[in-house]
């Protein structure tokens, strides 16, 4: 909940706004992608805000959650900073890791961010240690995890749901199912109707619900992190959704057509929620509006800042490597300055 | 004899569709390898030909896909699964390493694993870690798997055919940097490029540079440079890291008496330390002095901030090469 509780007016207006960063954000990364400014991969969130926002605003600032190779839309619903983040995004020093992660790695722990992740289910074995932490220390907190539909296949994702319901942990799981991994629709790769059955495996609640209300999926979550809260074990919450972009930009989406996109389009997270706050009065069109400006300053400032901040040096490499500086460090700094930093690399 | 100008990636198309053809027991599977022609587009095509009994779509599971290879290959077919990025291929690693590469000695040689682990490898494509990296000596490292790297077009189909064919687990590594980079002919029939046999890219009296992959026209260009400040340079290129070609390593060293390695993977544990070792053992007192290694870091690979740093430049192997020749 923290700043975000769905269940006052104010809460449901931060709700909307951050969902629309969330879009602004991402819209802005498919700019930069596309001209260039952005390297590697970039996974965009757009069609899903109403699965992290609605998950977040159910959570408390001190839970933990944990992310995939989707992760800008979780960071954000978080609470992180889209002027780090972004300077990540374009490999810079003030990024969250040092520009070394990218889009693909955000991570702070911090904000209860145990970071996205470039290996596809990975995040709950991840989620699961940090429940059995809490549980040790007797802590008021839960961790959650978020996961894809194709990520439901991984062994590991089974191995975190097993440890969390044998030991009872107060543990979230989160599937989004925006219906594909990569360019396999999510019925080629699952025998299930709904993902959600895969708790009765475990003999956990599982229960599906509507991606793209934010209020359904933040009902759902808030019930799971009660159940978590109270000692009765983790959950399993599927959120049907949808992204509309490709997998990663750049994407030729051999797999589906405009239309498909479209028919989600109509049921949109961002539009359906603010009509339904305007119909019962608690924000008008001009506010929307203004809203929107603001978003769109709020991600502009943070191209600029991640613009103006510096590259990383090459011996940041080395850095973070352990606890004790690497010796390489200065090995490598010294054969920097002896060629004028022309050549990289150690020998 | 025809033959096509072919780019790296279209030459394992070429190979993969060649032993189809040629042996329906050769089944392709992984993530969007079918109707969607795989990541990189290295098996386009090949599902609208051979259909989805012979080109499987499968969930996202890697350990899945290589443990149900193996159990394929045990069972009488050629299976050939892809990973889409080597930095994915560690849930399938206890796969390939404690069933892949011991079920010929532990069955006696009654089982055999006759399957082919492909996956594109290595950087230069600013993207971060899993996806860029280089852990070639992992599989080395591993006793009963044969690890495969090549660098050309013409290279890339033939070795792929050999390894097709071969009777043990084969890990196929494609250097992704130059799927596209360049094209050369590719005869449309079908040849093989025998597996583990060295190939010299360029001769030369005074050093010795080994390297394989991505690596090798990197290394090219820097040879050509030093040539022109009458430094000879033999080149050579091991196409195949298991088994290696230990006899073409110490002819040439035997020849020269300096050697450099150039590889993208850590230094740390790379094969670099191996090849120092066999040209010492083989031919220590030809040497003349101590064998360079010009490698990545011992970090993992970074975003592209730093890449250029991380990568071994033109620039970084020729001096790497000149302290090897004024040692
Ligand atoms: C272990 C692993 N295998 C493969 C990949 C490549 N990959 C990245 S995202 C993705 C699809 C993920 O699908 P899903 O879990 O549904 O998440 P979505 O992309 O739909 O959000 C794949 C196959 C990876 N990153 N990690
Ligand atoms: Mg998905």
């Amino acid at each position: 909940m923290g700043t975000m509780n769905i269940e006052t007016a104010e809460g449901r207006l931060e709700a909307l706004r951050r969902m629309c960063t969330i879009r602004e954000f991402d819209d802005t990364a498919s700019e930069l992608f596309a001209d260039g400014e952005i390297p590697g991969f970039v996974h965009l969130y757009i069609g899903e805000e109403a699965v992290a926002v609605g998950a977040c605003s159910a959570l408390e600032d001190d839970d933990y959650i944990t992310s995939t190779h989707r992760g800008h839309g979780h960071c954000i619903a978080k609470g992180l900073d889209p002027e780090r983040m972004m300077a990540e995004l374009l490999g810079k020093r003030d990024g969250y890791c040092k520009g070394k992660g990218g889009s693909m790695h955000i991570a702070d722990v911090d904000a209860g961010m145990l970071g996205a992740n470039g290996i596809v289910g990975a995040g709950p074995p991840l989620a699961t240690g940090a429940a059995l932490g809490i549980d040790q220390r007797g802590e008021d907190r839960v961790a959650l995890a978020f996961f894809g539909d194709g990520a439901v296949a991984q062994g590991q994702v089974h191995e975190a749901l097993n440890l969390a319901a044998t030991w009872s942990l107060p543990a979230v799981f989160v599937i989004e199912n925006n219906q594909f991994g990569e360019g396999t629709p999510v019925e080629e790769q699952h025998h299930l109707d709904n993902l959600s059955e895969t708790a009765e495996a475990y003999d956990i609640p599982g229960i599906t619900v509507d991606g793209m209300d934010v209020t359904a999926v933040n009902e759902a979550v808030a019930e799971a992190r009660t159940r978590a809260r109270n000692g009765d074990g983790p959950t399993l919450v599927e959120a049907v959704t949808y992204r509309y972009r490709g997998h990663f930009e750049g994407d030729p989406q051999p797999y589906r057509d405009e239309e498909d996109v479209e028919e989600w389009r109509e049921r949109d997270p961002i539009e359906t929620f603010f009509q339904r706050l305007r119909d019962r009065g608690e924000i008008t069109e001009e506010e929307f509006e203004a809203m929107r400006s603001e978003v769109e300053t709020t991600v502009e400032e943070a191209v600029e800042y991640a613009r103006d901040a510096p590259e990383p040096e090459p011996e940041d490499a080395y850095e973070d490597m352990f606890a004790d500086p690497a010796p390489e460090i200065a090995q490598f700094a010294e054969r920097l300055r002896a060629d004028g930093g022309e050549r990289g690399g150690d020998r | 004899m025809s033959a096509q100008n072919l780019t790296l990636v279209q030459a394992v198309r070429d190979g993969l569709h060649t032993e189809m053809q040629n042996d329906e027991d050769v089944i392709v599977l992984g993530e969007d390898v079918g109707k969607n022609g795989g990541v990189f587009r290295a098996t386009e095509g090949l599902y609208d030909e051979f259909g989805g009994d012979r080109v499987v779509d499968t969930p996202l599971a890697e350990a899945g896909i290589v443990g149900t290879s193996i159990g394929m290959a045990a069972y009488g077919l050629r299976p050939v699964p892809e990973i889409q990025f080597m930095g994915f291929i560690y849930p399938a690693f206890d796969q390939i390493i404690s069933h892949a590469a011991r079920l010929r000695t532990r069955s006696r040689g009654r089982f055999t694993c006759p399957m082919v682990v492909r996956a594109p490898y290595g950087g230069g494509i600013r993207a971060p870690e899993h996806h860029s990296e280089s852990k070639e000596a992992f599989f080395v490292h591993e006793p009963g798997l044969k690890v495969v790297i090549p660098s050309t077009p013409y290279d890339t189909k033939g070795l792929l055919i050999s390894a097709v064919r071969d009777p043990d687990p084969v890990v196929f590594l494609e250097p992704k940097l130059i799927y596209r980079a360049f094209r050369e002919e590719v005869p449309d029939e079908e040849y093989t490029v025998p597996l583990g046999e060295a190939a010299v890219r360029r001769e030369g009296g005074d050093v010795s540079v080994f390297t394989w992959g991505a690596m090798t026209r990197v290394t090219m260009e820097a040879a050509e440079n030093l040539a022109a400040e009458g430094v000879d340079c033999e080149v050579v290129d091991l196409r195949t890291l298991s088994p290696l070609d230990r006899d073409a390593v110490v002819e040439s060293f035997r020849k020269t008496g300096r050697a450099a390695v150039v590889h993208e993977a850590p230094k740390t544990g790379g094969l670099a330390g191996e090849l120092t070792a066999i040209v010492q053992e083989e031919a220590l007192l030809y040497q003349e002095a101590p064998v360079e290694r010009i490698t990545g870091f011992d970090t993992p690979y970074p975003l592209y901030a730093l890449e250029d740093y991380y990568l071994p430049s033109v620039a970084r192997i020729e001096d790497g090469i000149r302290n090897v020749v004024e040692y």
